[in-house]
Protein backbone atom coordinates (compact mmCIF):
# COMPACT_ATOMS: atom_id res chain seq x y z
CA UNK A 1 0.00 0.00 0.00
CA UNK A 2 1.40 3.37 -0.95
CA UNK A 3 0.96 6.09 1.67
CA UNK A 4 -0.96 9.27 0.76
CA UNK A 5 -0.27 11.03 4.00
CA UNK A 6 2.73 10.62 6.26
CA UNK A 7 2.72 12.00 9.77
CA UNK A 8 6.36 12.19 10.83
CA UNK A 9 7.40 12.65 14.46
CA UNK A 10 4.80 15.35 14.97
CA UNK A 11 4.70 17.14 18.32
CA UNK A 12 2.70 20.07 19.58
CA UNK A 13 3.33 21.88 22.84
CA UNK A 14 1.04 24.39 24.55
CA UNK A 15 3.30 26.10 27.09
CA UNK A 16 4.46 23.26 29.34
CA UNK A 17 1.83 20.81 28.15
CA UNK A 18 2.69 18.37 25.36
CA UNK A 19 -0.63 17.70 23.63
CA UNK A 20 0.83 15.59 20.83
CA UNK A 21 4.14 13.86 21.49
CA UNK A 22 6.28 12.50 18.65
CA UNK A 23 3.46 10.79 16.76
CA UNK A 24 4.15 9.03 13.45
CA UNK A 25 1.89 7.01 11.16
CA UNK A 26 0.91 6.70 7.51
CA UNK A 27 -2.43 6.80 5.76
CA UNK A 28 -2.68 4.56 2.69
CA UNK A 29 -4.72 5.24 -0.42
CA UNK A 30 -8.32 4.08 -0.20
CA UNK A 31 -8.41 3.12 3.47
CA UNK A 32 -10.38 4.34 6.45
CA UNK A 33 -8.00 5.04 9.31
CA UNK A 34 -9.40 5.97 12.71
CA UNK A 35 -7.60 7.79 15.47
CA UNK A 36 -9.00 6.89 18.89
CA UNK A 37 -8.03 7.50 22.47
CA UNK A 38 -9.45 8.53 25.84
CA UNK A 39 -10.52 12.14 26.45
CA UNK A 40 -7.60 14.55 26.34
CA UNK A 41 -5.40 12.09 24.43
CA UNK A 42 -4.59 14.74 21.80
CA UNK A 43 -6.85 13.50 19.00
CA UNK A 44 -8.35 16.85 18.14
CA UNK A 45 -4.99 18.58 18.31
CA UNK A 46 -3.52 16.00 15.93
CA UNK A 47 -6.44 16.59 13.62
CA UNK A 48 -5.81 20.33 13.57
CA UNK A 49 -2.11 19.75 12.96
CA UNK A 50 -2.82 17.62 9.88
CA UNK A 51 -5.21 20.21 8.43
CA UNK A 52 -2.77 23.02 9.35
CA UNK A 53 -5.26 24.81 11.57
CA UNK A 54 -2.44 24.52 14.11
CA UNK A 55 1.30 24.58 13.44
CA UNK A 56 3.50 21.66 14.54
CA UNK A 57 6.04 22.46 17.26
CA UNK A 58 8.29 19.86 15.64
CA UNK A 59 8.02 17.13 13.02
CA UNK A 60 6.07 17.44 9.80
CA UNK A 61 3.12 16.20 7.79
CA UNK A 62 3.68 15.13 4.19
CA UNK A 63 1.17 14.61 1.41
CA UNK A 64 2.53 12.48 -1.47
CA UNK A 65 6.02 13.12 -0.08
CA UNK A 66 5.53 16.91 -0.04
CA UNK A 67 5.56 18.85 3.20
CA UNK A 68 2.17 20.44 3.89
CA UNK A 69 2.49 21.33 7.56
CA UNK A 70 4.01 24.73 6.77
CA UNK A 71 1.06 25.78 4.58
CA UNK A 72 -2.01 27.76 5.61
CA UNK A 73 -5.35 25.90 5.98
CA UNK A 74 -6.74 26.99 2.62
CA UNK A 75 -3.55 25.89 0.84
CA UNK A 76 -3.70 22.48 2.51
CA UNK A 77 -7.32 22.22 1.36
CA UNK A 78 -6.21 23.07 -2.16
CA UNK A 79 -3.69 20.21 -2.01
CA UNK A 80 -6.59 17.85 -1.29
CA UNK A 81 -6.65 17.45 2.49
CA UNK A 82 -10.04 18.68 3.66
CA UNK A 83 -11.52 18.54 7.13
CA UNK A 84 -15.03 18.58 8.48
CA UNK A 85 -15.79 20.05 11.87
CA UNK A 86 -16.77 18.55 15.18
CA UNK A 87 -19.52 21.09 15.72
CA UNK A 88 -22.12 21.45 13.05
CA UNK A 89 -20.15 24.03 11.15
CA UNK A 90 -22.04 25.20 8.08
CA UNK A 91 -22.88 28.44 6.28
CA UNK A 92 -25.95 29.12 8.39
CA UNK A 93 -28.06 31.46 6.30
CA UNK A 94 -27.50 29.87 2.92
CA UNK A 95 -29.65 27.10 1.50
CA UNK A 96 -28.31 23.54 1.46
CA UNK A 97 -27.64 23.80 -2.27
CA UNK A 98 -25.87 27.16 -1.91
CA UNK A 99 -23.71 25.72 0.87
CA UNK A 100 -22.48 22.92 -1.36
CA UNK A 101 -22.12 25.10 -4.47
CA UNK A 102 -19.99 27.69 -2.72
CA UNK A 103 -17.78 24.90 -1.37
CA UNK A 104 -16.63 24.10 -4.93
CA UNK A 105 -14.28 27.10 -4.93
CA UNK A 106 -11.13 24.97 -5.23
CA UNK A 107 -12.38 23.57 -8.51
CA UNK A 108 -12.98 26.99 -10.08
CA UNK A 109 -11.12 27.59 -13.34
CA UNK A 110 -12.41 31.14 -13.63
CA UNK A 111 -11.07 33.95 -11.45
CA UNK A 112 -13.07 36.53 -9.53
CA UNK A 113 -13.11 38.98 -12.44
CA UNK A 114 -14.49 36.24 -14.72
CA UNK A 115 -17.31 35.68 -12.25
CA UNK A 116 -17.98 39.41 -12.02
CA UNK A 117 -18.13 39.80 -15.81
CA UNK A 118 -19.94 36.47 -16.35
CA UNK A 119 -17.46 35.23 -18.92
CA UNK A 120 -18.11 31.85 -20.60
CA UNK A 121 -15.46 30.34 -18.33
CA UNK A 122 -17.35 31.52 -15.25
CA UNK A 123 -20.67 30.26 -16.61
CA UNK A 124 -19.24 26.83 -17.32
CA UNK A 125 -17.86 26.71 -13.77
CA UNK A 126 -21.26 27.65 -12.35
CA UNK A 127 -22.92 24.92 -14.40
CA UNK A 128 -20.43 22.26 -13.32
CA UNK A 129 -20.67 23.28 -9.67
CA UNK A 130 -24.43 23.08 -9.60
CA UNK A 131 -24.47 19.68 -11.27
CA UNK A 132 -21.82 18.31 -8.94
CA UNK A 133 -23.51 19.84 -5.89
CA UNK A 134 -26.79 18.16 -6.78
CA UNK A 135 -25.14 14.77 -7.09
CA UNK A 136 -23.33 15.17 -3.76
CA UNK A 137 -26.58 16.22 -2.10
CA UNK A 138 -28.20 13.15 -3.57
CA UNK A 139 -25.40 10.88 -2.35
CA UNK A 140 -25.72 12.28 1.17
CA UNK A 141 -29.51 11.92 1.17
CA UNK A 142 -30.27 15.63 1.37
CA UNK A 143 -32.19 16.07 -1.88
CA UNK A 144 -35.51 16.81 -0.20
CA UNK A 145 -33.90 19.63 1.80
CA UNK A 146 -31.88 21.24 -0.96
CA UNK A 147 -33.73 24.57 -0.95
CA UNK A 148 -34.04 24.82 2.83
CA UNK A 149 -32.00 27.35 4.78
CA UNK A 150 -29.24 25.33 6.41
CA UNK A 151 -30.14 26.17 10.01
CA UNK A 152 -33.64 24.76 9.57
CA UNK A 153 -32.30 21.25 8.86
CA UNK A 154 -32.99 18.50 11.41
CA UNK A 155 -29.96 17.89 13.63
CA UNK A 156 -29.02 14.54 12.10
CA UNK A 157 -28.81 16.01 8.62
CA UNK A 158 -26.58 18.93 9.58
CA UNK A 159 -23.55 16.68 9.79
CA UNK A 160 -24.40 15.20 6.41
CA UNK A 161 -24.39 18.75 5.07
CA UNK A 162 -21.04 19.40 6.72
CA UNK A 163 -19.66 16.34 4.96
CA UNK A 164 -21.23 17.40 1.67
CA UNK A 165 -19.38 20.70 1.96
CA UNK A 166 -16.14 18.78 2.44
CA UNK A 167 -16.91 16.47 -0.49
CA UNK A 168 -17.53 19.42 -2.80
CA UNK A 169 -13.82 20.15 -2.76
CA UNK A 170 -13.18 16.66 -4.24
CA UNK A 171 -10.59 15.89 -1.59
CA UNK A 172 -7.90 13.24 -1.85
CA UNK A 173 -8.02 12.78 1.89
CA UNK A 174 -11.12 13.59 3.92
CA UNK A 175 -10.65 14.28 7.62
CA UNK A 176 -13.78 13.60 9.65
CA UNK A 177 -13.89 15.04 13.16
CA UNK A 178 -16.17 12.84 15.29
CA UNK A 179 -18.71 12.07 12.56
CA UNK A 180 -20.87 9.99 14.91
CA UNK A 181 -20.85 12.27 17.96
CA UNK A 182 -24.26 12.85 19.50
CA UNK A 183 -26.03 10.35 17.24
CA UNK A 184 -28.26 7.51 18.35
CA UNK A 185 -27.55 3.94 17.28
CA UNK A 186 -29.70 4.06 14.19
CA UNK A 187 -28.24 7.36 12.96
CA UNK A 188 -24.75 6.10 13.68
CA UNK A 189 -25.29 2.96 11.61
CA UNK A 190 -26.63 5.04 8.74
CA UNK A 191 -23.57 7.31 8.91
CA UNK A 192 -21.25 4.28 9.09
CA UNK A 193 -22.67 2.97 5.84
CA UNK A 194 -22.45 6.43 4.24
CA UNK A 195 -18.80 6.78 5.18
CA UNK A 196 -18.18 3.27 3.83
CA UNK A 197 -19.77 4.28 0.54
CA UNK A 198 -17.50 7.32 0.30
CA UNK A 199 -14.54 4.95 0.39
CA UNK A 200 -16.01 2.32 -1.92
CA UNK A 201 -17.84 4.48 -4.46
CA UNK A 202 -15.81 7.69 -4.49
CA UNK A 203 -12.51 5.93 -3.77
CA UNK A 204 -11.83 8.40 -0.99
CA UNK A 205 -9.21 8.00 1.67
CA UNK A 206 -10.62 8.86 5.06
CA UNK A 207 -9.02 9.72 8.38
CA UNK A 208 -11.42 10.00 11.24
CA UNK A 209 -11.26 10.88 14.89
CA UNK A 210 -13.99 9.27 16.95
CA UNK A 211 -15.23 8.29 20.41
CA UNK A 212 -17.88 5.76 19.42
CA UNK A 213 -15.97 2.48 19.67
CA UNK A 214 -18.48 0.05 18.11
CA UNK A 215 -18.74 2.35 15.08
CA UNK A 216 -14.96 2.67 14.82
CA UNK A 217 -14.47 -1.10 15.07
CA UNK A 218 -17.05 -1.63 12.37
CA UNK A 219 -15.85 0.93 9.89
CA UNK A 220 -12.06 1.14 10.19
CA UNK A 221 -9.47 -0.65 8.09
CA UNK A 222 -6.80 0.37 10.60
CA UNK A 223 -6.76 2.15 13.92
CA UNK A 224 -4.20 4.38 15.63
CA UNK A 225 -4.55 4.73 19.41
CA UNK A 226 -3.35 7.80 21.28
CA UNK A 227 -2.92 8.20 25.02
CA UNK A 228 -1.48 11.28 26.72
CA UNK A 229 -0.38 12.57 23.34
CA UNK A 230 1.62 9.47 22.45
CA UNK A 231 0.84 6.73 19.98
CA UNK A 232 0.47 3.53 21.98
CA UNK A 233 -0.82 1.18 19.30
CA UNK A 234 -1.57 0.83 15.60
CA UNK A 235 -3.23 -2.02 13.73
CA UNK A 236 -6.40 -3.71 12.56
CA UNK A 237 -9.56 -3.41 14.68
CA UNK A 238 -9.13 -7.03 15.88
CA UNK A 239 -5.52 -6.47 16.92
CA UNK A 240 -6.40 -3.23 18.70
CA UNK A 241 -9.17 -4.89 20.70
CA UNK A 242 -6.69 -7.42 22.06
CA UNK A 243 -3.77 -5.04 22.59
CA UNK A 244 -2.94 -4.97 26.32
CA UNK A 245 -1.68 -1.37 26.23
CA UNK A 246 -4.94 -0.21 24.71
CA UNK A 247 -6.99 -2.11 27.28
CA UNK A 248 -4.86 -0.58 30.00
CA UNK A 249 -5.36 2.92 28.61
CA UNK A 250 -9.08 2.42 28.66
CA UNK A 251 -9.03 0.76 32.10
CA UNK A 252 -11.61 2.25 34.37
CA UNK A 253 -13.95 2.83 31.49
CA UNK A 254 -16.49 0.15 30.64
CA UNK A 255 -15.28 -2.86 28.70
CA UNK A 256 -18.12 -2.20 26.35
CA UNK A 257 -16.43 1.02 25.37
CA UNK A 258 -13.98 -1.10 23.43
CA UNK A 259 -16.71 -3.27 22.01
CA UNK A 260 -15.47 -6.43 23.79
CA UNK B 1 -33.76 39.83 -13.88
CA UNK B 2 -37.53 39.66 -13.63
CA UNK B 3 -39.84 42.08 -15.43
CA UNK B 4 -40.79 43.66 -12.13
CA UNK B 5 -37.18 44.47 -11.34
CA UNK B 6 -36.66 46.06 -14.76
CA UNK B 7 -39.72 48.17 -14.11
CA UNK B 8 -38.36 49.36 -10.78
CA UNK B 9 -35.04 50.16 -12.41
CA UNK B 10 -36.80 52.20 -15.11
CA UNK B 11 -38.85 54.10 -12.53
CA UNK B 12 -35.71 54.83 -10.54
CA UNK B 13 -33.76 56.08 -13.55
CA UNK B 14 -36.62 58.26 -14.77
CA UNK B 15 -37.00 59.74 -11.29
CA UNK B 16 -33.30 60.52 -10.92
CA UNK B 17 -32.57 61.81 -14.40
CA UNK B 18 -35.99 63.13 -15.41
CA UNK B 19 -38.42 63.99 -12.66
CA UNK B 20 -35.92 65.55 -10.24
CA UNK B 21 -34.28 67.99 -12.70
CA UNK B 22 -37.66 69.02 -14.13
CA UNK B 23 -39.05 69.53 -10.63
CA UNK B 24 -36.07 71.68 -9.66
CA UNK B 25 -36.24 73.79 -12.84
CA UNK B 26 -39.95 74.43 -12.35
CA UNK B 27 -39.73 75.28 -8.66
CA UNK B 28 -36.42 77.12 -9.01
CA UNK B 29 -35.00 75.34 -5.94
CA UNK B 30 -31.57 74.93 -7.50
CA UNK B 31 -30.03 74.50 -4.01
CA UNK B 32 -31.55 71.01 -4.13
CA UNK B 33 -29.01 70.08 -6.79
CA UNK B 34 -26.20 70.46 -4.28
CA UNK B 35 -28.11 68.48 -1.65
CA UNK B 36 -28.96 65.64 -4.00
CA UNK B 37 -25.46 65.53 -5.44
CA UNK B 38 -24.20 65.18 -1.87
CA UNK B 39 -26.62 62.33 -1.29
CA UNK B 40 -25.34 60.60 -4.44
CA UNK B 41 -21.72 60.93 -3.29
CA UNK B 42 -22.45 59.88 0.29
CA UNK B 43 -24.34 56.85 -0.92
CA UNK B 44 -21.33 55.85 -3.06
CA UNK B 45 -19.18 55.90 0.09
CA UNK B 46 -21.89 54.02 2.01
CA UNK B 47 -21.99 51.36 -0.70
CA UNK B 48 -18.35 50.64 0.14
CA UNK B 49 -19.08 50.33 3.84
CA UNK B 50 -21.93 47.99 3.01
CA UNK B 51 -19.53 45.69 1.14
CA UNK B 52 -17.26 45.42 4.19
CA UNK B 53 -20.33 44.51 6.23
CA UNK B 54 -20.96 41.82 3.65
CA UNK B 55 -17.67 40.09 4.55
CA UNK B 56 -18.54 40.38 8.23
CA UNK B 57 -16.54 43.44 9.20
CA UNK B 58 -17.84 46.64 10.79
CA UNK B 59 -16.10 49.47 8.95
CA UNK B 60 -16.09 52.84 10.71
CA UNK B 61 -13.15 54.10 8.67
CA UNK B 62 -14.74 55.21 5.41
CA UNK B 63 -14.30 58.87 6.39
CA UNK B 64 -10.53 58.33 6.29
CA UNK B 65 -10.64 57.14 2.69
CA UNK B 66 -13.05 59.89 1.67
CA UNK B 67 -10.63 62.42 3.16
CA UNK B 68 -7.62 60.87 1.43
CA UNK B 69 -9.51 60.76 -1.87
CA UNK B 70 -10.51 64.39 -1.44
CA UNK B 71 -6.94 65.53 -0.80
CA UNK B 72 -5.55 63.45 -3.68
CA UNK B 73 -8.02 65.13 -6.01
CA UNK B 74 -7.47 68.63 -4.60
CA UNK B 75 -3.68 68.37 -4.74
CA UNK B 76 -3.69 66.96 -8.28
CA UNK B 77 -6.01 69.71 -9.51
CA UNK B 78 -4.29 72.65 -7.81
CA UNK B 79 -0.63 71.62 -7.87
CA UNK B 80 -0.28 69.30 -10.87
CA UNK B 81 -3.21 70.77 -12.88
CA UNK B 82 -4.67 67.38 -13.69
CA UNK B 83 -8.22 67.56 -15.03
CA UNK B 84 -10.66 67.14 -12.14
CA UNK B 85 -12.61 64.32 -13.77
CA UNK B 86 -9.43 62.28 -14.13
CA UNK B 87 -8.58 62.76 -10.47
CA UNK B 88 -11.70 60.83 -9.45
CA UNK B 89 -10.48 57.38 -10.58
CA UNK B 90 -6.95 58.25 -9.45
CA UNK B 91 -8.24 59.13 -5.97
CA UNK B 92 -10.13 55.83 -5.92
CA UNK B 93 -7.05 53.85 -6.92
CA UNK B 94 -4.83 55.59 -4.37
CA UNK B 95 -7.34 54.74 -1.65
CA UNK B 96 -7.62 51.14 -2.85
CA UNK B 97 -3.83 50.77 -2.77
CA UNK B 98 -3.68 52.34 0.67
CA UNK B 99 -6.42 50.03 1.93
CA UNK B 100 -4.47 46.97 0.78
CA UNK B 101 -1.51 48.09 2.92
CA UNK B 102 -3.73 48.89 5.89
CA UNK B 103 -6.09 45.96 5.35
CA UNK B 104 -3.49 43.19 5.24
CA UNK B 105 -2.70 43.48 8.94
CA UNK B 106 -6.01 44.79 10.34
CA UNK B 107 -8.47 42.58 8.44
CA UNK B 108 -7.30 39.71 10.63
CA UNK B 109 -9.19 41.40 13.45
CA UNK B 110 -12.84 40.61 13.93
CA UNK B 111 -15.90 42.20 15.43
CA UNK B 112 -15.45 45.16 17.69
CA UNK B 113 -11.64 45.08 17.33
CA UNK B 114 -11.75 45.76 13.62
CA UNK B 115 -14.38 48.45 14.20
CA UNK B 116 -12.17 50.16 16.76
CA UNK B 117 -9.12 50.21 14.52
CA UNK B 118 -11.07 51.62 11.58
CA UNK B 119 -12.55 54.26 13.86
CA UNK B 120 -9.02 55.36 14.67
CA UNK B 121 -8.16 55.48 10.95
CA UNK B 122 -10.49 58.44 10.46
CA UNK B 123 -8.73 60.37 13.18
CA UNK B 124 -5.31 59.39 11.79
CA UNK B 125 -6.31 60.69 8.35
CA UNK B 126 -7.40 63.99 9.86
CA UNK B 127 -4.16 64.40 11.85
CA UNK B 128 -2.12 63.49 8.76
CA UNK B 129 -3.95 66.15 6.78
CA UNK B 130 -3.00 68.67 9.46
CA UNK B 131 0.64 67.62 9.48
CA UNK B 132 1.68 66.67 5.95
CA UNK B 133 3.51 69.22 3.78
CA UNK B 134 1.17 69.30 0.74
CA UNK B 135 -2.15 69.53 2.55
CA UNK B 136 -1.82 73.11 3.84
CA UNK B 137 -2.66 72.29 7.46
CA UNK B 138 -5.86 73.45 9.11
CA UNK B 139 -6.50 76.06 6.39
CA UNK B 140 -7.09 73.23 3.91
CA UNK B 141 -7.09 73.67 0.16
CA UNK B 142 -9.62 76.21 -1.03
CA UNK B 143 -10.59 78.10 -4.20
CA UNK B 144 -10.17 74.96 -6.26
CA UNK B 145 -11.15 75.85 -9.85
CA UNK B 146 -14.26 74.28 -11.39
CA UNK B 147 -13.51 71.27 -13.60
CA UNK B 148 -12.11 72.20 -17.00
CA UNK B 149 -13.19 70.55 -20.25
CA UNK B 150 -12.34 66.86 -20.58
CA UNK B 151 -10.79 66.40 -24.02
CA UNK B 152 -9.68 63.18 -25.70
CA UNK B 153 -7.90 63.62 -29.08
CA UNK B 154 -9.68 66.92 -29.88
CA UNK B 155 -12.98 65.32 -28.94
CA UNK B 156 -14.66 67.21 -26.09
CA UNK B 157 -16.11 64.53 -23.83
CA UNK B 158 -17.28 66.99 -21.17
CA UNK B 159 -17.35 70.78 -21.51
CA UNK B 160 -15.64 72.97 -18.91
CA UNK B 161 -18.07 73.77 -16.12
CA UNK B 162 -17.22 77.49 -16.23
CA UNK B 163 -18.43 77.73 -19.80
CA UNK B 164 -21.85 76.18 -19.27
CA UNK B 165 -24.98 77.79 -17.91
CA UNK B 166 -25.88 75.30 -15.20
CA UNK B 167 -22.83 73.62 -13.62
CA UNK B 168 -24.92 72.38 -10.69
CA UNK B 169 -27.12 70.33 -12.99
CA UNK B 170 -24.03 68.93 -14.68
CA UNK B 171 -22.55 67.87 -11.32
CA UNK B 172 -25.84 66.32 -10.34
CA UNK B 173 -26.13 64.30 -13.54
CA UNK B 174 -22.51 63.11 -13.55
CA UNK B 175 -22.41 62.04 -9.93
CA UNK B 176 -25.82 60.38 -10.19
CA UNK B 177 -24.44 58.38 -13.12
CA UNK B 178 -21.45 57.46 -10.96
CA UNK B 179 -23.79 56.39 -8.18
CA UNK B 180 -25.78 54.19 -10.54
CA UNK B 181 -22.52 52.67 -11.79
CA UNK B 182 -21.29 52.03 -8.24
CA UNK B 183 -24.50 50.25 -7.30
CA UNK B 184 -24.49 48.27 -10.52
CA UNK B 185 -21.00 47.03 -9.62
CA UNK B 186 -22.15 46.22 -6.08
CA UNK B 187 -25.18 44.38 -7.39
CA UNK B 188 -23.08 42.34 -9.79
CA UNK B 189 -20.60 41.46 -7.02
CA UNK B 190 -23.34 40.31 -4.68
CA UNK B 191 -25.03 38.24 -7.38
CA UNK B 192 -21.82 36.65 -8.60
CA UNK B 193 -19.65 34.02 -7.03
CA UNK B 194 -17.57 36.75 -5.38
CA UNK B 195 -20.67 37.72 -3.40
CA UNK B 196 -21.26 34.12 -2.37
CA UNK B 197 -17.67 33.89 -1.21
CA UNK B 198 -18.11 37.12 0.77
CA UNK B 199 -21.17 35.61 2.42
CA UNK B 200 -19.25 32.44 3.23
CA UNK B 201 -16.68 34.61 5.01
CA UNK B 202 -19.37 36.52 6.84
CA UNK B 203 -20.97 33.32 8.07
CA UNK B 204 -17.97 31.18 8.93
CA UNK B 205 -14.39 32.12 8.12
CA UNK B 206 -12.95 28.90 9.52
CA UNK B 207 -15.15 26.74 7.35
CA UNK B 208 -14.45 28.93 4.33
CA UNK B 209 -10.71 28.44 4.70
CA UNK B 210 -11.19 24.71 5.27
CA UNK B 211 -12.76 24.40 1.81
CA UNK B 212 -9.85 26.22 0.22
CA UNK B 213 -11.16 29.78 0.07
CA UNK B 214 -8.29 32.23 0.42
CA UNK B 215 -10.04 34.29 3.08
CA UNK B 216 -7.27 36.86 3.47
CA UNK B 217 -7.36 37.59 -0.26
CA UNK B 218 -11.14 37.94 -0.49
CA UNK B 219 -11.16 40.22 2.55
CA UNK B 220 -8.54 42.50 1.02
CA UNK B 221 -10.35 42.57 -2.34
CA UNK B 222 -13.63 43.57 -0.68
CA UNK B 223 -11.98 46.16 1.55
CA UNK B 224 -10.11 47.74 -1.35
CA UNK B 225 -13.28 48.00 -3.44
CA UNK B 226 -14.89 49.63 -0.42
CA UNK B 227 -12.06 52.13 -0.05
CA UNK B 228 -12.04 52.82 -3.79
CA UNK B 229 -15.66 53.94 -3.48
CA UNK B 230 -14.76 56.04 -0.43
CA UNK B 231 -11.99 57.78 -2.36
CA UNK B 232 -14.27 58.44 -5.32
CA UNK B 233 -16.86 60.02 -3.06
CA UNK B 234 -14.26 62.19 -1.34
CA UNK B 235 -12.92 63.40 -4.68
CA UNK B 236 -16.46 64.17 -5.81
CA UNK B 237 -16.95 66.47 -2.84
CA UNK B 238 -13.86 68.43 -3.81
CA UNK B 239 -15.54 69.05 -7.17
CA UNK B 240 -18.83 70.36 -5.82
CA UNK B 241 -17.52 72.27 -2.81
CA UNK B 242 -14.28 73.46 -4.45
CA UNK B 243 -12.49 73.01 -1.14
CA UNK B 244 -11.19 70.41 1.31
CA UNK B 245 -10.27 70.69 4.99
CA UNK B 246 -8.94 68.19 7.54
CA UNK B 247 -12.40 68.38 9.09
CA UNK B 248 -14.26 67.71 5.82
CA UNK B 249 -14.71 64.07 6.84
CA UNK B 250 -14.70 63.27 10.53
CA UNK B 251 -15.51 60.39 12.82
CA UNK B 252 -19.16 61.47 12.74
CA UNK B 253 -19.17 61.04 8.95
CA UNK B 254 -17.64 57.58 9.25
CA UNK B 255 -20.37 56.64 11.69
CA UNK B 256 -23.01 58.09 9.39
CA UNK B 257 -21.81 55.92 6.50
CA UNK B 258 -22.28 52.92 8.75
CA UNK B 259 -25.70 54.11 9.94
CA UNK B 260 -26.82 54.54 6.33
CA UNK B 261 -26.14 50.84 5.79
CA UNK B 262 -27.85 49.77 9.02
CA UNK B 263 -30.90 51.86 8.38
CA UNK B 264 -31.34 50.87 4.74
CA UNK B 265 -30.69 47.21 5.44
CA UNK B 266 -27.52 45.14 5.53
CA UNK B 267 -29.18 42.40 3.52
CA UNK B 268 -30.09 44.60 0.58
CA UNK B 269 -27.76 46.03 -2.04
CA UNK B 270 -29.80 49.21 -2.33
CA UNK B 271 -30.13 49.59 1.43
CA UNK B 272 -27.26 52.06 1.81
CA UNK B 273 -28.66 54.27 -0.97
CA UNK B 274 -32.07 54.52 0.67
CA UNK B 275 -30.47 54.91 4.10
CA UNK B 276 -28.35 57.82 2.90
CA UNK B 277 -31.31 59.58 1.32
CA UNK B 278 -33.52 59.22 4.37
CA UNK B 279 -30.85 60.09 6.92
CA UNK B 280 -29.62 63.13 4.99
CA UNK B 281 -33.06 64.58 4.36
CA UNK B 282 -34.35 63.52 7.75
CA UNK B 283 -31.64 65.59 9.40
CA UNK B 284 -32.38 68.59 7.18
CA UNK B 285 -36.13 68.39 7.70
CA UNK B 286 -35.66 68.41 11.46
CA UNK B 287 -33.80 71.70 11.20
CA UNK B 288 -37.04 73.54 12.05
CA UNK B 289 -37.03 71.94 15.52
CA UNK B 290 -34.02 74.07 16.44
CA UNK B 291 -32.06 72.91 19.45
CA UNK B 292 -34.09 69.70 19.73
CA UNK B 293 -32.90 68.59 16.28
CA UNK B 294 -30.29 66.09 17.51
CA UNK B 295 -32.54 64.74 20.26
CA UNK B 296 -35.46 64.01 17.94
CA UNK B 297 -33.16 62.69 15.23
CA UNK B 298 -31.47 60.24 17.63
CA UNK B 299 -34.79 59.12 19.08
CA UNK B 300 -36.10 58.35 15.60
CA UNK B 301 -32.93 56.42 14.76
CA UNK B 302 -33.25 54.30 17.90
CA UNK B 303 -36.91 53.63 17.18
CA UNK B 304 -36.15 52.63 13.60
CA UNK B 305 -33.48 50.19 14.73
CA UNK B 306 -35.86 48.65 17.26
CA UNK B 307 -38.80 48.40 14.90
CA UNK B 308 -37.03 47.43 11.67
CA UNK B 309 -33.76 45.80 12.76
CA UNK B 310 -33.15 44.46 9.26
CA UNK B 311 -33.40 47.89 7.69
CA UNK B 312 -36.13 49.81 5.94
CA UNK B 313 -35.98 47.68 2.83
CA UNK B 314 -37.04 44.64 4.86
CA UNK B 315 -40.49 46.27 5.02
CA UNK B 316 -40.85 45.68 1.29
CA UNK B 317 -39.41 42.18 1.34
CA UNK B 318 -42.44 39.91 1.35
CA UNK B 319 -40.36 36.75 1.02
CA UNK B 320 -38.58 37.46 4.30
CA UNK B 321 -41.64 38.86 6.04
CA UNK B 322 -43.70 35.74 5.48
CA UNK B 323 -41.10 33.24 6.65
Amino acid sequence: MNPILEVKNVSRRFGGLIAVDDVSFNVSAGEILSVIGPNGAGKSTLFKLISSFLKCSSGEVQLFGQRISNLSPHEVARKGVVRTFQETTIFKSMTVLENVIVAHQIRAKANLLDFFLRTPRAKSDEGRFKESALSIIDLMGLTEFKDEIATSLPQGYLRALGMSIGLATSPKLLLLDEPFAGMNHEETMRMVSTVGRLRDELRLTILLVEHDMPAVMKISDRIVVLNFGQKIAEGSPEAIQENPRVIEAYLGSEDTALGI
Amino acid sequence: MSAKKWLWLAVFLIAVFGVVPVFIEITGRSDLYYTLTSVALLSIASAGVWLTFYIGRINIGQGAFALVGGYVSAILVTQVTVNFWLTIPIAGLVCAALSVLIGLPILRLRGVYFAMVTLVLTEVAKLSALALPYTNGAKGITSIPLPGPLVLFDLVLLPGLESIANPKLMFYIIFSVLMVLAYWVLWRIVNSRLGHLCRSLQQNEELASSIGVNVAYIRVVAFSISSFLGGVAGAGFVGISQSIYPSSFQVADSINFMLNCFLGGLGYVFGPMLGTLVLYFGWDLLFVTGRYQLLIYSAILILLMLLVPNGMLSLFDRKKASS
